[in-house]
């Protein structure tokens, strides 16, 4: 490999690398970039902004829920973001342990127990969250909004970004969000037939309930090796 | 348990009831006139690459409404990652868009590096990019030739096979895998390249420099080709951002943005001069000769790469059981088919507490809808075809 691997050459000039895109990523004075969105954000949507964070140079800025369709408008007008990457869900519950037993979790790997909460935090346990790009100014906001558990809606952003459409029709099919003003709400992957949200995380993944996690293991046990032996030799996180 | 039952359900549909499911199947979301006629394209066809269906309804030759049904290879691939180790997830997302899984782990592996605060070392980043627009350019030149294939031009699809072989050639003799590597490792690669790799990829290159050249001959010369693509399936770049359609895609329609270039410095890329080329036009033969410059200006940008290959070790020094700390990051890269993006949530586990992915392809063909309204049905073959992408990549 040797012979033919070269020197490390100088970086080749590339005079049009924008200044935009070189965001520190854990800089103790914010970004300039994120300082101008938040500036038109908050001219915008003012005191709908419930928090903004920075999650490894990413942009984050929570807003209140019954802002959510306005967002949408205020993202393509005040921050020219035309370009829609997409519309999510999120289920911030832990996902709670199969079975009955100590050794019966098959949620693994191990996620923690308690409820804790992303970037700019969360009310309760469903978010929607969307990203939205602008291609002229090479920026992006991520935006989140809490959904109420028991009555999950929230504005749709069809109306402003088409191609919301099926990024909705799949957070409501996986998660149960409604998002009123979507023209129709009617499955994308899954079958008419089936029952529940697949990716909210009390709907158990069936393969794991049939066979649990076996943990970390390095070396599987032998049929006849005693299973105090496996657990001592490997068994362990 | 879902809140808008559909009203099969309901007593006194017993007798149509099978029609009314098979239309809800459907999806159409179309009133049943008479005269116009539904024809149902797929779930098999050679121009979507796994299984697409489409409903459209016609008025004579005139598509009147049309509506993709997707969904036959879910794989819950979202699901799936919140049961397993960054590692495992590596495997899995190989499988999204199979045409170029190398660069769908780039962005997995880089989020999951970005939250560990864990540098790849130069030498695995320079490779990374290597592999990275090989397997752009495996997956241009299959669409160089295939796009030809399904205007009837039989020849280039299996110049596209052939020429596209000498690139998985070489993607296997450095990873292993022709179509799975898993290569990445979170931290680095694998391996390091093996020897005489670097020799064997300048011949490469200039087996598909001059692949481009027949290409461009024998498809983007062909008069029958230009006639059924030019002006046919026209996305205006702002209808094609608010889609969220990218990559090549978006280019084609003159929008000037390549996430390479202006995103947020990833890779080799910011070490690299390369073009970034858009056609004004919009059409499927902007995409087909936009895909056709792309492949040259990877091939470019490969032959670059070569020449500054820096030495060193192609792993950083990382925990053996990878655990990542609480936080959340949204990566994404510029991919053939598009932009891929993964926004990973971390909650300090061994496996990640959410990835969301976004895919190329699923938002490119969400704009089907709306490109196909008022087309002919013979040009809705090429218009799927010169969209490219891939059914794995839209499922997931």
């Amino acid at each position: 490999m040797s012979d033919e691997t070269t020197e490390p050459t100088e970086p080749t000039e590339v005079p049009e690398v924008p200044e935009v895109a070189e965001t520190p990523t854990s800089a103790p004075d914010p970004d300039p970039v994120h300082v101008e969105l938040l500036a038109r954000i908050d001219a915008a949507l003012g005191d709908a902004v419930i928090e903004s964070a920075d999650a490894l140079g990413g942009l984050v800025v929570r807003v209140r829920t019954d802002a959510w369709g306005r967002v949408a408008e205020i993202a393509r007008d005040a921050l020219e973001c035309d370009y829609l990457s997409f519309v999510a869900g999120i289920d911030w519950m832990p996902a709670p342990p199969e079975g009955d037993g100590e050794s019966a979790d098959t949620s693994s790997p191990v996620q923690p127990t308690t409820m804790t909460y992303g970037a700019a935090g969360s009310a309760g346990r469903f978010q929607v969250f969307g990203i939205v790009q602008s291609t002229s100014r090479h920026w992006g906001v991520t935006f989140k909004a809490d959904v109420d558990e028991s009555d999950p809606v929230v504005a749709s952003w069809v109306g402003v970004y088409p191609g919301a459409d099926w990024h909705e029709r799949e957070c409501w099919e996986m998660y149960g969000i409604r998002f009123v003003g979507h023209p129709a709400l009617r499955r994308l992957y899954l079958p008419s037939e089936f029952e529940g949200y697949p990716l909210r995380k009390d709907f158990p993944l069936l393969a794991r309930v049939v066979k649990p996690w076996p943990g970390l293991v390095d070396v599987e046990g032998m049929p006849g090796d005693e299973p105090a032996a496996v657990a001592a030799a490997g068994g362990e996180e | 348990m879902s809140t808008t039952e559909s009203p099969t359900n309901a007593p006194g549909f017993e007798v149509d009831r099978n029609a009314i499911r098979q239309l809800a199947d459907a999806q159409i979301n179309v009133e049943l006139d008479t005269g116009d006629m539904i024809i149902n394209l797929g779930p098999q066809h050679p121009a979507t690459h796994g299984t697409l269906r489409l409903v459209a309804r016609l008025d004579g030759e005139r598509v009147l409404a049309a509506d993709p049904v997707i969904g036959y290879m879910h794989r819950g691939y979202e699901k799936l990652s919140e049961f397993r180790t960054y590692p495992q997830v590596t495997t899995l997302i190989n499988r999204i868009d199979w045409l170029s899984s190398f660069a769908n782990e780039v962005p997995f592996v880089d989020a999951a590096e970005r939250l560990m605060g864990v540098e790849a070392p130069p030498r695995a980043v320079w490779i990374r990019t290597i592999l990275t627009e090989l397997s752009r350019i495996a997956t241009f030149v299959l669409f160089l030739g295939e796009m030809g294939l399904q205007v009837g031009a039989l020849t280039p699809a299996f110049y596209g096979f052939r020429d596209r072989e000498h690139v998985l050639n070489l993607i296997e003799a450095a990873t292993g895998g022709r179509f799975h590597p898993n290569f990445n490792r979170i931290g680095g690669l694998k391996d390091d390249l093996p020897w005489g790799w670097i020799a064997e990829t300048r011949s490469a290159m200039k087996t598909i420099l001059d692949a481009c050249d027949v290409f461009e001959d024998l498809v983007a010369g062909n008069e029958i080709f230009l006639s059924r693509t030019r002006g046919i399936g026209v996305i205006p770049g702002d209808i094609g951002t608010s889609y969220g359609v990218s990559g090549s895609n978006l280019r084609a329609s003159g929008v000037d943005w390549d996430l390479r270039r202006d995103g947020r410095p990833y890779l080799a890329y910011p070490d690299l001069d390369f073009q970034v080329w858009t056609h004004p036009d919009g059409d499927s033969f902007s995409r087909y000769w936009v895909r056709l410059q792309e492949t040259r200006e990877s091939v470019r940008m490969v032959l670059q790469l070569l020449d500054g290959l820096p030495a060193g070790p192609v792993m950083a020094k990382v925990p053996r059981i990878i655990k990542v700390p609480e936080g959340e990051v949204w990566v994404e890269t510029e991919n053939p088919l598009g932009q891929m993006g993964y926004y990973v949530v971390s909650k300090g586990a061994t496996g990640p507490f959410r990835v969301k992915i976004r895919s190329a392809s699923f938002s490119n063909v969400s704009i089907l809808p709306w490109l196909l309204k008022g087309v002919y049905v013979p040009d809705i073959v090429t218009i799927l075809a010169s969209l490219y992408f891939i059914l794995g990549d839209i499922d997931r």
